[in-house]
């Protein structure tokens, strides 16, 4: 490393030195510089949200301070060790899963979190990473394509905290989990014959899974089917939140002067309904904007994967992206009307911390991948 | 073995993870392609419909009421005003079991029968969403034990709000009417904008005649409202225009006195200015209270009030309906001498009858031994009878119909209030159409003296003695003086002069007018008991007496003790009109006084009250029983 960086210091000194800084502390400038870009915007759009609530803008600062210093923290770490210590890792998220089941605290009619005293934390959120890291990890030592016996061993280590976070209930994270996994399989090269059959099961399972789901989200199914069926209630939500999004118009009502959300129309609007605040604020040209900030992540996320050195980093590094992709993916299609409303935050720019945490943590561990890269390969 | 394996797999595999990368991407690009697609959808296309909506959300349009504009009399007495209350409201679509909100709220707030029966009534016919109160004028310490326990009635609000209240109560509850809540058939009548905030409208009386003087505009505030339907600013105001205020030509402490002076006896007095027209008195007795409208009247007291024998409810001034009697004589004079049927100098001799020719039966004058030798000044002054009988038949109903009608009997006075009544002018085709017989002679002979068909109102007996003070002159009645928008300079109102009473000669009013003043100078006048003693200002009038129970023969004791054995509501009415000065008349005036003979003793006392001042008014007793047989004719 050193000598490289003496090596190429020769070619364009100015250049070599930040690219060699930025190294040192083990954080790509591009992620990292969007990353920084999002977080701004949300904070923008969180003050607006929040009626001006500086309290929570503080809290939110808080969040992200911690996030940050978790995502340099993950950055250090190089991706040799995440791939020795996945196995205990999901080990551990899963002993976590369990116990919440027996010793879970409730919020807002689920169990989900974990009271540690000062400390209380979703053991899910643990099973975010925990489960593409082993997959990845599980699908390193294999040899890809994969063969029958690794697919069922993958779905099996999918579905034991997939279903375990269904029980507590809370099927958006369990989506996400499914995704996350699902993601590392994909990239494995599960056929796409396996992958439309399997498509094709879950379709069929679909009726079956109305029997297991709570009366709020079979209520969340049908508005989203009907959205005019109950207007003043189950499907307040939706209507609100097009009508925050459509009022905007191209400009938006500017910052601070969306009427939907100041006025309390617009529930949820600091976590789960904050895209329709921006939606309603800066209008099309916003979300465009937001948009756009997202892709260039995704994008940096999906290089970062191409560029990776080893099978355990692609995957890991693939899987990592594809579900930041559908996070929010899905949170702007449930805003937007296009997908049923499931409680999947805005990443990095809904309030709340846990969440983002985590995400950083995972940014963490894209970055480490990137710059704990041998340098020949650059 | 294994190691050579993983190294070929290496590349297989990075090519393998760049493929499903790509794959990925693009299928990513189709999910934001989609999702940009929806936002266009719903922020371009449909942007307009979303606005529509959103602000249907958070603007709302509350009206605001106007200030109902105030009554003063014509001095700047106030008679309505608005005073603030504090009144418990429920809005009923907020809760469907709202006899279980009136039995929790009667637990804190102590609610009697009478305002919940009443808010029961109103239930039944208020306007969607529109507050019901239930209590009107709570006490602070009601108050205050409301709003700590409001949380448990989301349906009840305390609102402070002005209502009408009346000052002078009863005194003035015929002319002003009152204003209640707009019931359902209202609603379909006014204009549902400018309403939309006003929960009270004029119900009778000026308070309705005027109400949309009194109304006015209905004020507008754009709110915002939060999600919960509370006002959170207000964007933009158009302020209510409070409506006007009125001047009325009455003269409170005329209409005080007229009240005072009535006594509490059925009947009415109404007050002219010749001059003008208008009306300084105007009083109905037995009356009421017409705060107790304004609050929603409970059944129980309405129904006292329309059932009570002496009907307080009912205007006499404008729908009493009662025989002209002897105070038609004066016009039947005037037309005599108008006509040529009669002359001053021409006499009869009245032996205590009137026979037509070739007839037996005989129409009696009220004095039973008759007048002796009377011309037109004393068969007026005297009030005889027998001249008037043979003049009217001279004359021929039509001619007497004819100075009736100039007068403006038979026919609305066109009083800014309404609800007055035409009266009966009798006449052949009147006759053939109402009682579907034919008009005999005796119709006119009874006509002569007022004692047929012939009907009128008080108002109209004020109006003819002043078309008679006037000599002529006519002004249509009316109540409004001046009409005041708030901030502005009051706008007088003009006299409306209707067509007057045109004679062939004009010397035909100083004979007739000159005779009526006879009436409380001569000791033989039907005035002269009340008045002639000790009169400080000159005055010309007529007494009479109505029938209300028709006597076949009657004894020789006269009417008067036959009239005491009868039972009080089948004895005569007494009538009197006047007016004074003479020479430059300022007041006319008309009283009835049902069952009683009082009525020139009544209307001396709003005379001198008038025209002398608020010195103690001395009434002269009566010493002589004929005086007191004279003054009720």
């Amino acid at each position: 490393m050193l000598f490289a960086n003496t090596f190429q210091r020769t070619h364009n000194p100015h250049q070599q030195n930040t690219r060699s800084f930025w190294r040192y502390i083990h954080i790509d400038m591009y992620l990292f510089l969007a990353i920084v870009l999002l977080t701004i915007m949300g904070l923008v759009i969180l003050y607006s949200a929040s009626s001006q609530n500086s309290s929570m803008l503080q809290q939110q600062v808080l969040h992200i301070g911690a996030a940050f210093a978790v995502m340099l923290l993950f950055a250090q770490i190089p991706p040799l060790i995440y791939q020795r210590w996945a196995v205990w890792l999901y080990g551990i998220g899963i002993i976590l899963l369990l116990s919440v089941l027996f010793f879970g605290h409730t919020g807002k009619g689920a169990e989900r979190w974990l009271n540690l005293g000062i400390l209380r934390f979703q053991p899910s959120e643990i099973m975010k990473l925990a489960l593409p890291l082993f997959l990845a990890s599980y699908f390193h030592k294999m040899h890809l394509p994969l063969n029958n016996q690794c697919i069922i061993a993958a779905i099996a280590i999918i579905l034991v905290p997939a279903l375990l976070v269904i029980k507590q209930p809370d099927q958006s994270t369990a989506a996400l989990l499914i995704i996350a996994g699902g993601s590392v399989l994909f990239l494995a090269g599960l056929s796409w014959r396996l992958l439309s059959s399997l498509f094709g099961l879950a379709m069929l399972c679909a009726p079956l899974a109305w029997y297991f789901m709570h009366d709020y989200q079979r209520q969340r199914l049908l508005t989203f089917l009907n959205p005019e069926r109950d207007p003043l209630n189950k499907s307040y939500h939706i209507i609100q939140s097009k009508i925050a999004i459509g009022s905007g118009g191209f400009f938006g009502k500017g910052w601070l002067n969306g009427t939907q959300s100041h006025l309390h129309f617009l529930p949820e609007h600091s976590t789960d309904f904050i895209f329709a605040v921006l939606g309603e604020e800066f209008g099309f040209i916003g979300a465009i904007i937001l948009i756009s900030v997202f892709m260039i992540i995704i994008l940096r996320g999906l290089y970062i994967t191409i560029h990776a050195q080893d099978t355990f980093s692609r995957l890991i590094a693939g899987s990592l992206t594809l579900t930041f992709f559908f996070s929010f993916f899905i949170n702007m299609g449930m805003v937007t009307g296009i997908l049923p409303v499931m409680g999947v935050p805005l990443p990095l720019v809904s309030y709340g911390g846990s969440s983002m945490i985590t995400l950083m943590a995972g940014f963490g561990i894209l970055m480490s991948i990137q710059t704990h890269r041998k340098l020949l390969t650059t | 073995m294994q190691k050579r394996i993983a190294i070929k797999n290496h590349l297989q595999e990075i090519q393998l993870t760049a493929h499903r990368c790509v794959a990925m991407l693009i299928i990513m690009l189709i999910l934001i392609a989609l999702l940009i697609t929806r936002l266009g959808f719903l922020q371009l296309t449909k942007h307009d419909l979303y606005t529509t909506l959103s602000k249907k959300n958070w603007l709302d349009l509350i009206p605001t009421e106007p200030t109902r504009g105030l009554i003063y009399d014509r001095n700047g007495v106030l008679l309505a005003e608005n005073i603030p209350v504090f009144s418990l409201d429920i809005i009923p679509e907020k809760n469907k079991n709202i006899s279980q909100v009136l039995t929790d709220i009667g637990k804190i707030i102590p609610l009697n029968d009478t305002e919940i029966a009443q808010f029961q009534k109103e239930l039944k016919q208020h306007r969607r969403f529109d507050e019901i109160p239930l209590k009107l004028r709570l006490t602070e310490a009601e108050v205050a034990r409301f709003y700590e326990n409001q949380y448990r009635f989301p349906s009840a609000l305390i609102k402070a709000r002005l209502i009408r209240h009346y000052p002078l109560g009863a005194t003035f509850s015929h002319v002003l009417g009152y204003v209640g809540r707009i019931n359902l058939e209202e609603l379909k009548v006014i204009d549902p904008s400018n309403y939309s905030a006003t929960n009270y409208i004029g119900k009778i009386g000026i308070e309705k005649f005027y109400e949309d003087d009194l109304h006015g505009t209905v004020g507008y505030q754009q709110a915002e409202t939060d999600a919960s339907g509370q006002p959170v600013r207000i964007l933009k105001q158009i302020k209510p225009l409070p409506g006007k205020s009125l001047y009325l030509t009455l003269d409170s402490r005329l209409q005080l006195i007229a009240e005072q002076a009535l006594q509490g006896q059925s009947g009415a007095v109404v007050v002219i200015q010749p001059a003008t027209g208008q009306i300084l008195a105007m009083v109905s007795e037995p009356t009421f209270d017409p705060n107790l409208f304004v609050a929603g009247i409970s059944s129980q007291d309405f129904q006292q009030l329309q059932q009570a024998p002496n009907k307080p409810l009912y205007n006499r001034t404008l729908r009493g309906l009662y025989p002209l009697a002897s105070t038609i004589k004066p016009y039947i004079a005037l037309q005599g001498l108008d006509s040529g049927n009669t002359t001053p100098d021409f006499t009869i001799f009245d032996p205590g009858w009137y026979q037509l020719p070739n007839k037996e039966h005989q129409y009696h004058d009220w004095k039973f031994h008759g007048h002796g030798t009377v011309n037109l000044n004393h068969a007026l002054t005297s009030s005889c009878d027998t001249y008037f009988f043979a003049l009217g038949h001279k004359m021929g109903i039509h001619l007497i119909d004819d100075i009736l009608d100039r007068f403006g009997f038979g026919e609305l006075t066109g009083i800014d209030m309404g609800e007055e009544v035409p009266g009966i002018i009798a006449s052949p085709s009147w006759k053939r159409r109402a009682k579907g017989t034919g008009w005999y002679e005796g119709d006119t002979i009874n006509s002569s003296i007022g004692q047929g068909f012939m009907q009128g109102t008080p108002l109209q007996f004020a109006q003819g003695i002043a078309t008679m003070a006037n000599r002529g002159k006519r002004f249509a009645p009316h109540l409004l003086l001046t009409e005041q928008d708030a901030g502005k300079p009051p706008q007088p109102q003009s006299a409306t002069e209707l067509e007057p009473v045109n004679l062939n000669n004009n010397d035909n009013w100083k004979i007739v007018i000159a005779a009526l003043q006879n009436v409380f100078i001569s000791n033989q006048g039907t005035g002269y008991a009340h008045y002639g003693h000790d009169m400080p200002y000159t005055i010309a009038g007529k007494t009479g007496t109505a029938q209300v129970y028709s006597i076949k023969h009657r004894d020789e004791d006269g009417k008067s003790e036959k009239q005491d054995k009868l039972p009080e509501g089948l004895r005569d009415h007494s009538l009197f009109v006047a007016f004074a000065p003479v020479d430059n008349p300022q007041i006319a005036i008309a009283v009835i006084a049902e069952h009683s003979t009082s009525a020139p003793a009544i209307a001396r006392k709003i005379l001198d009250y008038y025209l002398i001042g608020p010195a103690p008014i001395k009434v002269v007793p009566s010493t002589k029983e004929e005086d007191t047989k004279n003054a009720i004719r």
